[in-house]
C-alpha cells in the first residue's frame, strides 16, 4: 500500500489548521494510500499526532528535537529527510506556509522531484491526479500534473477542507530519533508583530482598507470590526505605500492572494492589482465614497458612503447580534 | 564581493489575462522585471556600493529577455548573462530554470545570490531554494533586511508578518521580500551607459547540458480563466439601513456571517 506524508504545522505548540487540510488532500490524492501524519517540533509531538489521526490520518510519526522550535530549512530539511527516507512516500503533502514554501523546493531538490506549489484543488485521482492553482496571482488557474519523483503539493490554507474532527479514531504513533547538526543559519529573536490579531492566509473573514481610510489612525474603526468579527486586517497597496499600515497586511499582485469566505474592502477603489489578491473570495462587500469605483464590479453587496459613518455602525450591528 | 541576482521578465501587473489554446496569450503584452527581482537588483547595487564588488543579473528567458537586462543594467548592475533557452525547451518548469541557473553558477565565483521571493506570474517560489540547495549553500528566504560584515550576515526575515533575525555566513542565497529596500528607476545616464556593458548570451549546450539534463518534473494540462465576477447588489436607502440590510444579507443570502 502507498503512502502519503502529510506534514503538520506547528505554531506554539498548536497546530495550524492547514496541517489538517494537508491529510484531506493527501486522502483526495489517493484514497486507498496510508496517509501518515509527520509532526516535527520541539514539544507536545504525542498530542499533536493524535490530533492528525483524529482529523483522518491512519498513522502518525513525530521528530521531537530542540532545535525544531523554530522553523530553520537546515534543522527541517534533516528532520524532514529522516521522515522521508524512513518511509519512502509516494505523495508529500505541506502547507503552502512560510515554512512550507521554504522547505518544499529544496525537498524537492534533493529527492530530484517535482513540486506543484500552492494548489488551491485536487481533480482526479492516483497517477492521473491534476491539481489545480492560481497564476498570475488569481487572474488565471493551470492545472498540473507530476510526472516525475513523487507527488509533491503544497496547498494554500483555506481552500481544501478538512475532514472531520473524530476524537475517537486511533493509530499508531511512532517516533524518530534524527540527529541533527550543521546549522548553517541561527534564529537569534523573533519579533511577534502578528501575533495579536488573525492570521491574514488562514482568516475566514477579512476587512480590508485602502488609501480611503486616510491614515494610521484610520484604520482603529477596521480592527474594531474585525475584532467583532474574528476577522485579519489587511490592506491595499496604496494603504501600505501611504504609510497607513505595515507591507505585511498587503494584500494583491504583490503582497498576499487570499480567498476568505468574506472579504470586506473598504475605502478601496479595486485596482487590477488588488483584485488579483482578492477576487476569488466567496462573498465580497465594498464600502467606498464614490459609486464609480471599480471595486464594486466584482463585489457581491455594495455600500455606497463614508467609510467612517458606515464602519462603526457596521460594528454595532455585528455586535447586537451577538446579545 | 561577487554578487548575482536571478532575475525574471513577467507580465506588467496592469496586463489583463487572455487564455488561446489553454496557455496564456503572450502576444502584445507589456514585460517587466519581475517586481520582487527588482528588491533584488537594488539590494545588490547597495552591498556592491558599499562592499565592492560586481553585480552580474542572471536570466533564463529567450531573446526578449535582453530587454529587462538592460533595464536592470541600467539600474546599476555591472554584468548580465542571459541563458537563452528559446531553441532548447519546449515546456521548462521550476526543476528546469533552477538546474541550469545552478550550472551556470557552479562555475563562478559566488559570494552572494539574491533572487525575488516569488515572481508574479507562476508564483512557485521554488527556483530559489532549489538553486541553493544544488549549490549547498545556506539559504534564507523572504528577507527584509541585510547586514554584512566579513563573512558574517545579519538578516531580517518575514515570517507571515513576524520578524526573525537571522545570522548566518556567506557564501549565501536570499530571497527578497517587499519592504526590503524602495528600487530606483533606472537614470538617463544610466541607460546611456547600460548600452555598453557588457552582456553575455549563453545556450545549454554553452552549460554542457541537455534538453534532457533539463527536462520538466511537471507537466500544465490545461489553463484557465477563473468565471467572470457578476457586479452585485448596490445597496440604497439610508446608511443605517443599508447596514441592517448588508448584515441580513450576509448572514441568510450569503450565508457567512
Amino acid at each position: 500500500m502507498s503512502t502519503i506524508l502529510a506534514f503538520a504545522e506547528a505554531r506554539d505548540g498548536e497546530l495550524r489548521n492547514v496541517s489538517f487540510e494537508t491529510i484531506a488532500a493527501a486522502k483526495q490524492i489517493n484514497e486507498d494510500a496510508q496517509v501518515v501524519g509527520v509532526v516535527l517540533s520541539d514539544q507536545k509531538t504525542e498530542a499533536l499526532a493524535d490530533e492528525m489521526i483524529h482529523h483522518g490520518a491512519d498513522r502518525a510519526l513525530v521528530v521531537e528535537h530542540a532545535d525544531l522550535k523554530e522553523y530553520t530549512s537546515d534543522a527541517y530539511t534533516q528532520a524532514a529527510m529522516a521522515v522521508i527516507n524512513e518511509e519512502n512516500p509516494a505523495g508529500i503533502v505541506m502547507g503552502h506556509t512560510s515554512a512550507g514554501k521554504d522547505l518544499s523546493p529544496r525537498l524537492a531538490s534533493k529527492l530530484d522531484s517535482g513540486l506543484v506549489s500552492d494548489i488551491t484543488g485536487i481533480e482526479g485521482s492516483g497517477d492521473d491526479t491534476e491539481f489545480v492553482r492560481p497564476i498570475y496571482s488569481g487572474k488565471a488557474f493551470e492545472k498540473k500534473k507530476l510526472t516525475d519523483g513523487v507527488t509533491f503539493v503544497t496547498v494554500r490554507p483555506n481552500n481544501i477542507a478538512p475532514l472531520e474532527k473524530d476524537t475517537s479514531r486511533s493509530g499508531e504513533v511512532s517516533s524518530l530519533d534524527v540527529d541533527i547538526k550543521d546549522l548553517r543559519t541561527v534564529i537569534q529573536e523573533v519579533i511577534r508583530k502578528a501575533s495579536e490579531g488573525v492570521d491574514l492566509s488562514e482568516a475566514n473573514i477579512i476587512v480590508a482598507g485602502g488609501r480611503g481610510v486616510k491614515s494610521e489612525e484610520g484604520f482603529e474603526p477596521l480592527y474594531e470590526l474585525a475584532d467583532e468579527l474574528g476577522a485579519a486586517v489587511g490592506a491595499s497597496r496604496g494603504a501600505c505605500d501611504a504609510g497607513y499600515c505595515d507591507y505585511s497586511l498587503q494584500i494583491g499582485q504583490t503582497g498576499k492572494v487570499v480567498t476568505p469566505d468574506l472579504y470586506i474592502a473598504v475605502g478601496i477603489s479595486g485596482a487590477i492589482q488588488h483584485l488579483a489578491g482578492m477576487s476569488n473570495s466567496k462573498v465580497i462587500v465594498a464600502i467606498n465614497k464614490d459609486a464609480e469605483a471599480n471595486i464594486f464590479n466584482v463585489a457581491d453587496y455594495g455600500i455606497v458612503g463614508d467609510l467612517f459613518d458606515v464602519i462603526p455602525k457596521l460594528t454595532e450591528e455585528i455586535k447586537a447580534l451577538k446579545v | 564581493m561577487n554578487i548575482y541576482v536571478l532575475m525574471k521578465k513577467t507580465f506588467d501587473t496592469e496586463e489583463k489575462i487572455q487564455v488561446s489554446g489553454g496557455a496564456i496569450e503572450q502576444d502584445g503584452a507589456e514585460f517587466i522585471i519581475n517586481p520582487y527581482d527588482e528588491y533584488a537588483i537594488e539590494e545588490a547595487i547597495n552591498i556592491r556600493d558599499e562592499h565592492g564588488g560586481e553585480v552580474t543579473v542572471v536570466t533564463v528567458g529567450d531573446e526578449d529577455s535582453e530587454q529587462q537586462l538592460r533595464t536592470a543594467l541600467a539600474m546599476g548592475a555591472d554584468k548580465a548573462t542571459l541563458i537563452n533557452i528559446e531553441d532548447d525547451v519546449e515546456d521548462g518548469d521550476q526543476y528546469t530554470t533552477s538546474t541550469i541557473l545552478a550550472t551556470y553558477l557552479k562555475d563562478q565565483e559566488v559570494d552572494l545570490i539574491l533572487a525575488g521571493n516569488v515572481a508574479i506570474d507562476q508564483a512557485s517560489g521554488q527556483v530559489g531554494p532549489r538553486v541553493a540547495d544544488q549549490l549547498d549553500i545556506p539559504y534564507v528566504t523572504t528577507i527584509t533586511g541585510i547586514t554584512i560584515d566579513g563573512e558574517q550576515v545579519n538578516i531580517e526575515k518575514d515570517v507571515e508578518g513576524d520578524v526573525e533575525k537571522v545570522q548566518t555566513s556567506l557564501p549565501l542565497l536570499v530571497t527578497c521580500q517587499q519592504g526590503l529596500n524602495e528600487p530606483r528607476y533606472p537614470s538617463l545616464p544610466g541607460i546611456m551607459k547600460a548600452k555598453k556593458k557588457p552582456l553575455e548570451e549563453l545556450e545549454l549546450d554553452d552549460l554542457d547540458l541537455d534538453e534532457d539534463d533539463v527536462e520538466a518534473k511537471t507537466e500544465t494540462t490545461d489553463v484557465f480563466l477563473p468565471p467572470e465576477k457578476e457586479a452585485g447588489k448596490v445597496l440604497e436607502g439610508e446608511i443605517d439601513d443599508q447596514v441592517k440590510e448588508l448584515v441580513s444579507l450576509l448572514r441568510t443570502e450569503a450565508k457567512v456571517l
